[in-house]
């Protein structure tokens, strides 16, 4: 049996983390994967530390990944990428998109990417998306579509970008779709 | 065929395979999307639903709907059966008519749970009423329709009981064929049987002992049901785990990473517990270490068996796991590892201590105009009631104003008692559902018992924090129709109050000078801060 894949999605309240969540996942289940993903609803997800965790392979028991066990981390924001790093061991991915909502007490963006550098090393893939989404298509909140396109084409994620198409199809609201196949269209480049 | 669903989806799914007719509930993290999807489809669907006043009137809907022969569904959190327990005991002596399952869901960590971390599973005790415990999404599509048939065959309620990582869980899940449900007759019909229906003594003694009678049926069903599953494993280890809920897939994950193979029994069941079957289980073995979240329930119960059937089995628990927080396959790896001896490299971990991000006020809320007028306008050492809804976030910084929070409906409680007690100034923050919810009777005991408390009911014209569920105020019901707008001010009016002002925060000046007024009022007086939740508002303009 081959190992699971395990990507913790770490992000504030109101970023779309769930709705990434049910792309991978659907996505995984498209590929013939079994799969389980864990969220939390309610108010303290206002504004505050969110984090989603989401695994596949051929069978998946626990929903939660380990401390030390994801293979990739996606970061929203990026405090939460720092606050989520636990998750990370010498092998793991970071994908984290370079945008900062400052909060009473955060660090510095400089100071956290310099921490993440220090860390990761070749391993961290700083991407400024919201940036990009902001610029390209007027709406920074489809980011994270964006850097899921940048993990499916750099092969961060074992899902083929066909399939994440296919699920974001599937999941995302006809009146949002044109805007995050855009969006998903425009990291290929 | 196969779809991703969130384990309360899964309910929903499996309750409408079931054939469910009346829904009935009281929204509370982690068992809101429940409710919410019933009010999206229940028309269509041909079921009943409603968002009832609080979880005890929830309760008496359906146990009024089964009495007439509807198939039922109660929703609530676990503090929702707290407030429905007295409702739920005499409905375990009377029985069913329609089937009758109630889902209750826990919250292990108090991810969203202010007020204390409950273990429901302890109401079967009390109310001698089976209790279903699935592990992930399919089972609790499974499991609730165990659950009818349960309640079908041997005329009893069943709570299904979830927490917050089954609930909040998504997995594919096995859907029925969509068979188009049948546009139904939603009509029942109350058929008088005092005998069954009324629990006075003598009668109620009477009932009881048929209860325990039930009881001890349902034991011998569940000896037999694929609930409670026997996975493979070595037996020659002579150690076995029992789990339930969650845990049994921690366990799981545990032996796989440790490359450990054991015999584990997996209970669906926590009551009643298939002692037959756990007799089997234990009988040769040496250890066992029963995995559960929360108080060791199970773990008492197999001490208890053991004594009778293997003397000399060690059994750990709570030993090696923790009794407070969720578990996790961490937890139970650190456990099987203690326990066998077995070599684990722990992964190795960077930890970073970065400051909290506190959830906040969303932008625009008209809570953040009543805290900062608070804050002005009540004199130094005025004590501030809190109460359950998004007016928490008052104790967290930048507000910290709340001097106590305990449950629904508890802010005017409490102050009534402090005003008696003391001469200090106080001021209790109530919101709009919750208000209707418990909010009321303490109202009127400050009339009754004459205190003079301020009160504040938050409204924001919904029940926000829970994801704007429609409550007595708003004057739509759970499925949508228009219904009669019940007046917070006019109920306040009613209980005998005098000082009782509606005001829009935004309007700062009137809400100081009228909490400055109000404040030194020798009765109870109220304000209803009345302005629409933004996010509400933002979203019904879509």
């Amino acid at each position: 049996m081959r190992k699971n894949f395990n990507i913790v999605i770490s992000g504030t309240g109101g970023q779309g983390l769930i709705t990434l969540t049910i792309i991978i996942a659907e996505a995984a289940l498209i590929e013939g994967y079994d799969v389980k993903t864990s969220e939390l609803h309610g108010l303290s997800q206002r504004g505050g530390s969110v984090q989603t965790h989401i695994k596949f392979g051929d069978k998946v028991y626990s929903p939660l990944v380990s401390f030390g066990k994801a293979d990739l981390i996606i970061g929203l924001e990026v405090s939460e990428t720092l606050r989520n790093i636990n998750f990370a061991d010498s092998e793991t991915n970071i994908l984290a998109n370079e945008y900062q909502l400052v909060y009473p007490g955060s660090l510095r963006a400089e100071e956290i990417v310099k921490r993440l550098k220090f860390l990761f090393k070749r391993r961290l893939h700083l991407i400024p998306a919201s940036e990009i989404c902001e610029k390209e298509l007027g709406k920074e909140v489809v980011s994270g579509i964006y850097l899921l396109s940048y993990a499916a084409y750099k092969k961060l994620i074992p899902i083929k970008p066909s399939s994440f198409l296919e699920a974001i199809l599937k999941i995302v609201p006809e009146k949002y779709l044109e805007l995050n196949k855009q969006a998903f269209e425009l990291a290929k480049k | 065929m196969k779809k991703i669903l969130l384990g309360n989806e899964a309910i929903v799914q499996g309750a409408l395979e079931a054939g469910v007719e009346f829904v009935s509930a009281y929204p509370g993290t982690p068992s809101s999307e429940i409710g919410d999807i019933f009010g999206k489809i229940a028309k269509e669907e041909g079921v009943y639903f409603e968002f009832s006043t609080n979880e005890k009137v929830a309760l008496e809907a359906a146990i009024g709907a089964s009495f007439s022969g509807l198939k039922c569904l109660v929703v609530m959190k676990n503090f929702g059966l707290n407030v429905a327990s007295d409702a739920l005991l005499p409905f375990c002596y009377t029985g069913t008519k329609g089937s009758t399952v109630i889902v209750v869901a826990d919250d292990p960590s108090c991810h969203s749970s202010g007020q204390s971390e409950e273990n429901s599973r302890v109401f079967a005790y009390l109310a001698h009423i089976p209790i279903l415990e699935p592990s992930d999404a399919q089972e609790a599509k499974d499991f609730i329709k165990f659950g009818f048939e349960i309640s079908e065959k041997f005329k009893i309620p069943v709570i299904l009981r979830t927490t917050t990582r089954v609930a909040h869980q998504r997995m594919p899940v096995e859907i029925a064929r969509s068979e188009k449900r049948k546009a139904k007759n939603l009509k029942g019909r109350f058929i008088k049987d005092v005998k069954k229906f009324v629990t006075m003594p003598p009668r109620v003694l009477e009932m009881k002992e048929e209860l325990l009678k039930k009881i001890e049926k349902i034991r011998e069903f569940a000896e037999k049901s694929t609930l409670n599953k026997l996975g493979k494993g070595q037996t020659s280890a002579k150690f076995g785990v029992i789990a339930s809920g969650v845990s049994y897939l921690y366990v799981m994950e545990a032996l796989k990473e440790l490359k450990l193979d054991l015999p584990v029994l997996k209970l669906g069941f926590f009551y009643p517990l298939p002692e037959k079957k756990i007799k089997n289980f234990i009988q040769n073995l040496k250890k066992v270490l029963i995995v559960e979240e929360l108080e060791p329930y199970l773990e008492k119960e197999v001490k208890i068996l053991a004594k009778e059937t293997n003397p000399d089995l060690a059994v750990f628990g709570k030993d090696f796991l923790p009794i407070i927080g969720e578990l996790n396959s961490e937890k139970v790896i650190s456990a099987l590892v203690g326990i066998t001896g077995k070599k684990y490299k722990n992964p190795k971990i960077i930890s970073l201590d970065l400051s909290k991000r506190f959830p906040r006020l969303c932008p625009g809320c008209p809570y953040l105009s009543v805290f900062a007028i608070l804050k002005k306008a009540a004199p130094k050492g005025t004590i501030f009631g809190g109460d359950i809804g998004c007016y928490m976030l008052a104790g967290f910084p930048p507000h910290n104003i709340q001097d106590y929070l305990l449950c629904m409906g508890s802010s005017v409680g409490i102050a009534h008692g402090i005003k008696k007690a003391t001469n200090q100034k106080i001021i209790a923050l109530i919101g709009d559902s919750t208000f209707f919810h418990a909010g009321i009777p303490a109202l009127i005991n400050t009339v009754f018992n004459k205190s003079n408390p301020l009160i504040i009911v938050m409204d924001n014209r919904i029940t926000a924090m829970t994801g704007h569920q429609p409550h007595p105020g708003v004057g739509k019901t759970g499925m949508g129709e228009a219904t009669k707008e019940i007046k917070i001010e006019n109920i306040v009016r009613a209980c005998g109050i005098e000082n009782v002002e509606v005001i829009d925060p935004i309007n700062i000046k009137k809400l100081e000078t009228t909490i400055s007024e109000f404040l030194n009022k020798k009765e109870t007086s109220v304000i209803v801060a009345r302005h629409m939740c933004a996010y509400w508002a933002k979203k019904i303009k879509k």
